[in-house]
C-alpha cells in the first residue's frame, strides 16, 4: 500500500547518555567568576561532604540537551492536535518580549515607583483578560489551570463563610475538566458528579435535582469537553443562584469563543484562564503555565493580593482587605508567562483574537465533517474548538484507541487527546487550534483515514507502532510496580 | 494576521465542505444571551516592530533596571545566567512541547525530568524528588498537606517565625477552608528558630523549618531533627536559595524527612517572581504520598532504557477528589534549566559559588559592622543577613538609589519587630566596588 509521505515524519535519532553516564571528573560547564574578596569559612559541621553530581564542559551540556531535544516533539515540530490543550504555535517575538532585560531582572519584592513597567504590563493584562471575559477582576497569581481552579474555590469557601452558609457539596458535570474534583475537595467540598444529557451536554432538569442549599455551586466547563457549548448555561447559573450558590467557569476552553462568548452574561461568577492554551505561552514540556482568574465585581474583594491597580500616571500593588483569600503565590505569579500573553494579546488585538476563535471552531468543525465517515462521531451537533470519535468501529479490528494514536507517532503528528473525556468509549479528541492551515489538516485527515484503513488490512501495523521513535511502546506497568524515580 | 494562515479561498472552502454560510454560522448553538456585545475594548494590534518599540518603552519605565545592583534576595536572587541555557532552552521541541503523554515522542522531556529528579534528590540528599511544582511557597503548602495526610488524625502543623513571610501567607491560603490549624514557632536571639515550644505543641504533624532562613541564617536543622521526630511529626526543611546546600549539609543528612523550596537561582531571572520553581523532595517511605507528577526509567518493548510519567495512581486524573493534590502539571522547562545549570557547574563548581556567594555576603557584613551597624543575629549566614544601622538609613539608602544601587530590604512590613532593619544579599554579581561604596556612604 502506498504510504502518504510526510515532511518531518522520521530523522537522525542519536543516542545521548543520561547527564552523570558522561564527563569526566575536573571538567566545568560554566564560568564561576574570580572572588575580590577575602574567603570566607562557614563552621565545619553545617558543611557537606562533595556532592554526587557529574562534571561535564560546556561542548558535553549543549550536545546532551541537543540530543535530548531531537527526541522531542513540540508545536514547532508539527501539528499537534491534542484535544483541551490547545496546541497553537507559540510566537517567537512573545520570547523576546518576556526576555525584556529590565523586566526580566526585575525582583519582585522592590518599592512599586521603582518597577513601573512590570507594574503597567500587570495591570494592563489585567485588564484585557477582563475585557476578554467579561469578568472585571482579576488576579494573575495562579501558576496553572489548577492552581487558578483552587484560588476559585477557596473564593467559593470564603464567599460563603461571609454569609454564614455552610455549604459542603459541589456539582461538577461528567463533561468537566479533570482536576476540578481534586481542587474542590481540597477547600472540603465533596464533589457530586452530573450526567451529561444524551445530546452531550446538561440538561436543566439535572441541576434543578441536584443543586441544594448545601451545595457551594457548580464547576462548569464551557464549552465542555466534548467540545460542545452548554446552551443551557444561563438557566443553569440561575438554579444555582437561586440556591445560594457559585458558578465556576473552567476556561480552558476559551480559545473557541474569544469576543463570541461573555461569560458574565452566561452566569459565569468565577473563571479561570489558561494563557498557555488560548493566549500561546509555550508548553515547556508541561509549564510553566498560567491560570488568572477573573471574577465578579461582587467577588472582587475575596480576591488574592496583591494586584496591580493605577492611580492617575501611577502604577501601584493593592495589598487587599481583610476578605481576601491571601496570596496563593510566593510573589506575582509566572510574570514572564504572562509577559507572553501580554505581547500576544497586544499582537492579535481584539478582532484577530475573535478571528483565531472563529477559525478555531472552523478547524475542528471541517475535521469532524471529513471523518465523519471515518470514525464514528460521539455526538453529531455543532463542535466548537475540538471534536471527540469513539472507538466502536476500530474494536472491530481488536484495534484500539492507543494503536492508533502510535501509528500517527510513525506518520509526524502528535496524537489527539485520547480516552478522554470518560463518558466517550475510547475516546480521540481533536483540536487542531487556528494555526493549522487546510493543507495541514487535509494532510492529516488523509493519513487518519489511511491508518483506518490499515486498521482493517493490516491491524499488527497498529499494534506494533511507534516505530520510528527513540523508543518502542514503554512498560508502563513495570515503571509503577516497581519505581526507579532516581538514578543510582 | 501573520500567526492566522487561512485564505479567505480556503474559508470558503471549508465553510462549503461544513454546509454554513459564514464563520459566524459556525455558532448557531449560541444563544443570543450568552453572546459577547460589540468587540473586545482592547488596544489595536501591533507588528512585531511596534511591539518591540512598545516593549522597550516599558523597560525604560523601570527605574530599576538589569544594569542596576539590587542587593536583595529574599527568595528571588540574582545569579549569573550562562548563555547555553538561553541558547538550548529556546529550543522549539522542548519549549513548545506539552505534558509527556505520548512518552516515545517526548523522551528528551522525559530523561531531562528524571535527570533534575535525580541532581534534586543528590543535592537535597533525599531518596526521591518530583518533576516540580509551582514554586517555593506552594511547595510548603502541598508538604504541609502531606505531612496531614501521613499523619492522618492529626489536625495541627508548625511554621517557623523565620520561614519566607509569602510562604507562611500561601500556607494559611490553602489550609484556610481545611479547618487545620498553623502555628508558628518563635525566632530565637540569634536568628533561629526557637524550638522550645515543639515539646509542648502535642499532636503536630508536620514543622517547616526554612534554613538559609528569610534572615540569611543557617538553622541547626541536624539539632531540630530529633526534636520534631520526638514530637511525633514529620520534619519538612524549607529552601529559598538551593545554592547554599552547594556548601550546606544536605537536608536529608540532617534529618528532613521532605525538603522543598524555590529553584529559580539555578539558571532563571528574577522576572519578578515568576516563573519559579518549586523544587520537592522526600524520602521513599512517603512517595505514594507525594504531591505532583513523577518521571521514572523502564523498558520498551525491545528492552531498550526508556522513560515514563509513572505512579499516576497518586494523582487527580485517575483518583479525582481522593488525589494527592489537585496539579497536574509542573514547572516543565525550569526543572531542565535547573538541571542544565547544576550539571554545567558540576559538584565544585556549585561549592565554588556557594563559596564565593558566602565570602562576599561576609565581606558585606563585616564592612558595615566596622562601619557601627548591628548584625541582629549571631548564627552564621549564607548570602543575607540583617543588620541595624546606628542612625536612621534611609537618606543613605537614597543616595545610594540615585546611583543605582538597591541596598536592601526593610523588614518593617513583615516583622514589626524589625522595622527599621535591612535584609542584605550579596550574590556572585556585585563586584567589591559596589559593596565598599555601601560601606562608604554608611560612614559618610
Amino acid at each position: 500500500m502506498s504510504e502518504v509521505i510526510i515532511p518531518g515524519a522520521s530523522g537522525i535519532i542519536q543516542n545521548e547518555p543520561l547527564l552523570w553516564e558522561k564527563g569526566g571528573k575536573g571538567r566545568r560547564g560554566m564560568c564561576v567568576p574570580g572572588s575580590d574578596v577575602p574567603a570566607a569559612e562557614l563552621p565545619a559541621a553545617l558543611c557537606r561532604g562533595e556532592l554526587d553530581f557529574p562534571e561535564l564542559s560546556e561542548v558535553d551540556v549543549v550536545r546532551h540537551y541537543t540530543r535530548l531535544s531531537q527526541w522531542n516533539f513540540g508545536v514547532d515540530s508539527g501539528m499537534y492536535p491534542l484535544g483541551s490543550c490547545t496546541m497553537k504555535y507559540n510566537p517567537k517575538i512573545n520570547e523576546k518580549a518576556a526576555a525584556t532585560p529590565a523586566l526580566a531582572a526585575a525582583h519582585p519584592m522592590l518599592p512599586d515607583e521603582l518597577v513601573q513597567g512590570s507594574l503597567q504590563v500587570m495591570y494592563e493584562l489585567q485588564s484585557y483578560l477582563a475585557a476578554i471575559t467579561g469578568l472585571p477582576a482579576v488576579t494573575l497569581q495562579p501558576a496553572a489551570g489548577a492552581h487558578g481552579e483552587l484560588t476559585g474555590m477557596l473564593i467559593f469557601a470564603a464567599w460563603h463563610k461571609s454569609r454564614n452558609s455552610r455549604r459542603t457539596k459541589i456539582l461538577i458535570p461528567d463533561t468537566a475538566h479533570g482536576t476540578n474534583p481534586a481542587s474542590a475537595a481540597l477547600c472540603g467540598y465533596k464533589p457530586v458528579p452530573i450526567r451529561s444529557g444524551p445530546e452531550g451536554i446538561l440538561e436543566v432538569a439535572a441541576i434543578e435535582a441536584a443543586m441544594d442549599e448545601e451545595t457551594a455551586g457548580i464547576m462548569i466547563t464551557n464549552p465542555n469537553t466534548l467540545g460542545l457549548f452548554e446552551t443551557r448555561i444561563r438557566e443553569i447559573a440561575a438554579i444555582v443562584h437561586a440556591k445560594g450558590g457559585l458558578v465556576y467557569g473552567d476556561g480552558a476552553n476559551m480559545n473557541a469563543i474569544m469576543g463570541i462568548i461573555d461569560a458574565r452574561r452566561c452566569g459565569v461568577d468565577v473563571l479561570h484562564l489558561n494563557l498557555h492554551k488560548t493566549f500561546s505561552t509555550p508548553h515547556g514540556g508541561g509549564g510553566p503555565g498560567a491560570g488568572p482568574l477573573c471574577v465578579s465585581e461582587e467577588l472582587a474583594r475575596f480576591l488574592p493580593a496583591p494586584r496591580a491597580v493605577r492611580d492617575g500616571d501611577l502604577y501601584r500593588l493593592d495589598w487587599g482587605g481583610s476578605d481576601s483569600v491571601g496570596r496563593v503565590h510566593a510573589f506575582h505569579g509566572n510574570v514572564s508567562v504572562l509577559l507572553r500573553a501580554y505581547a500576544y494579546i497586544r499582537s492579535m488585538g481584539a478582532e484577530n483574537l475573535k478571528k483565531a476563535s472563529q477559525l478555531a471552531v472552523l478547524n475542528a468543525a471541517y475535521i469532524k465533517e471529513r471523518l465523519r465517515g471515518t470514525l464514528p462521531l460521539a455526538y453529531d451537533r455543532p463542535c466548537m474548538h475540538e471534536c471527540v470519535f469513539s472507538d466502536a468501529q476500530l474494536q472491530e479490528h481488536k484495534v484500539t484507541t492507543l494503536d492508533v494514536a502510535k501509528r500517527l507517532i510513525d506518520c509526524g503528528y502528535h496524537p489527539p487527546t485520547i480516552y478522554f473525556p470518560l463518558v466517550v468509549h475510547g475516546a480521540i479528541m481533536i483540536e487542531p487550534t487556528e494555526t493549522e492551515c487546510k493543507a495541514d489538516i487535509d494532510q492529516f485527515i488523509a493519513v487518519l483515514e489511511q491508518i483506518v484503513r490499515e486498521a482493517a488490512e493490516n491491524p499488527e501495523l497498529l499494534r506494533q507502532a511507534p516505530l520510528r521513535t527513540k523508543v518502542r511502546r514503554l512498560d508502563e506497568t513495570l515503571a509503577a510496580r516497581q519505581p526507579c524515580l532516581c538514578g543510582s | 494576521m501573520r500567526y492566522l494562515p487561512h485564505t479567505d479561498e480556503e474559508i470558503r472552502d471549508m465553510l462549503a465542505v461544513i454546509r454554513r454560510g459564514s464563520l459566524d454560522e459556525l455558532f448557531c448553538s449560541v444563544p443570543d444571551s450568552c453572546r459577547y456585545e460589540g468587540d473586545m475594548p482592547l488596544p489595536p494590534a501591533m507588528d512585531e516592530w511596534q511591539l518591540t518599540e512598545h516593549m522597550e518603552k516599558l523597560a525604560a519605565a523601570m527605574a530599576i533596571d538589569d544594569k542596576a545592583r539590587v542587593l536583595i534576595g529574599a527568595g528571588s536572587y540574582h545569579h549569573h545566567i550562562p548563555e547555553t541555557i538561553r541558547a538550548i532552552m529556546s529550543r522549539g521541541e522542548l519549549l513548545t512541547a506539552y505534558t509527556p503523554y505520548q512518552p516515545e515522542m517526548a523522551q528528551g522531556t522525559l530523561q531531562g525530568i528524571y535527570e533534575y529528579q535525580t541532581l534534586t534528590s543528590r543535592l537535597l540528599g533525599m531518596d526521591v524528588a518530583n518533576a516540580s511544582i509551582y514554586d517555593g511557597a506552594s511547595a510548603m503548602a502541598e508538604a504541609l498537606l502531606m505531612g496531614l495526610r501521613v499523619a492522618k488524625k492529626k489536625t495541627r502543623v508548625a511554621v517557623s517565625a523565620a520561614v519566607h513571610p509569602h510562604y507562611r501567607q500561601v500556607a494559611r491560603s490553602y489550609l484556610a477552608p481545611t479547618g487545620y490549624e498553623l502555628v508558628e514557632l518563635p525566632v530565637g536571639e540569634d536568628g533561629r528558630t526557637d524550638p522550645a515550644l515543639l515539646a509542648s505543641l502535642g499532636d503536630v504533624a508536620a514543622v517547616a523549618i526554612q534554613s538559609p532562613n528569610f534572615f540569611g541564617v543557617i538553622e541547626d536543622l541536624e539539632g531540630l531533627a530529633p526534636l520534631v521526630h520526638d514530637a511525633g511529626a514529620l520534619f519538612i526543611a524549607v529552601f529559598s536559595e538551593p545554592l547554599a546546600y552547594g556548601l550546606l549539609k544536605s537536608p536529608g543528612a540532617c534529618g528532613a524527612d521532605i525538603a522543598c523550596g524555590e529553584g529559580q537561582s539555578f539558571g532563571m531571572p528574577r522576572s519578578f517572581g515568576g516563573a519559579a520553581l518549586g523544587m520537592f523532595a522526600c524520602r521513599n517511605e512517603f512517595v505514594r504520598n507525594m504531591p505532583g507528577r513523577l518521571v521514572g526509567q523502564t523498558k520498551d518493548l525491545e528492552g531498550k532504557r526508556g522513560f515514563v510519567l509513572t505512579l499516576s495512581t497518586r494523582e487527580q486524573h485517575i483518583r479525582r477528589e481522593k488525589a494527592t493534590s489537585n496539579i497536574c502539571s509542573n514547572q516543565g522547562i525550569c526543572t531542565l534549566i535547573a538541571s542544565m545549570y547544576m550539571a554545567s557547574l558540576g559538584a565544585s563548581g556549585l561549592a565554588e559559588l556557594a563559596r564565593l556567594n558566602h565570602s562576599k555576603a561576609e565581606y558585606l557584613k563585616s564592612g558595615l559592622h566596622a562601619a557601627g551597624a548591628k548584625v541582629v543575629f549571631s548564627a552564621p549566614t549564607f548570602n543575607e543577613f540583617v543588620v541595624e544601622f546606628p542612625g536612621d538609613f534611609r537618606p543613605a539608602y537614597q543616595r545610594l538609589l540615585e546611583r543605582k544601587i538597591v541596598a536592601g530590604l526593610e523588614l518593617g512590613r513583615f516583622y514589626t519587630e524589625h522595622a527599621g532593619r535591612y535584609l542584605f544579599c550579596v550574590t556572585e554579581t556585585t563586584d567589591r566596588k559596589t559593596l565598599d561604596a555601601i560601606v562608604a556612604e554608611v560612614n559618610s
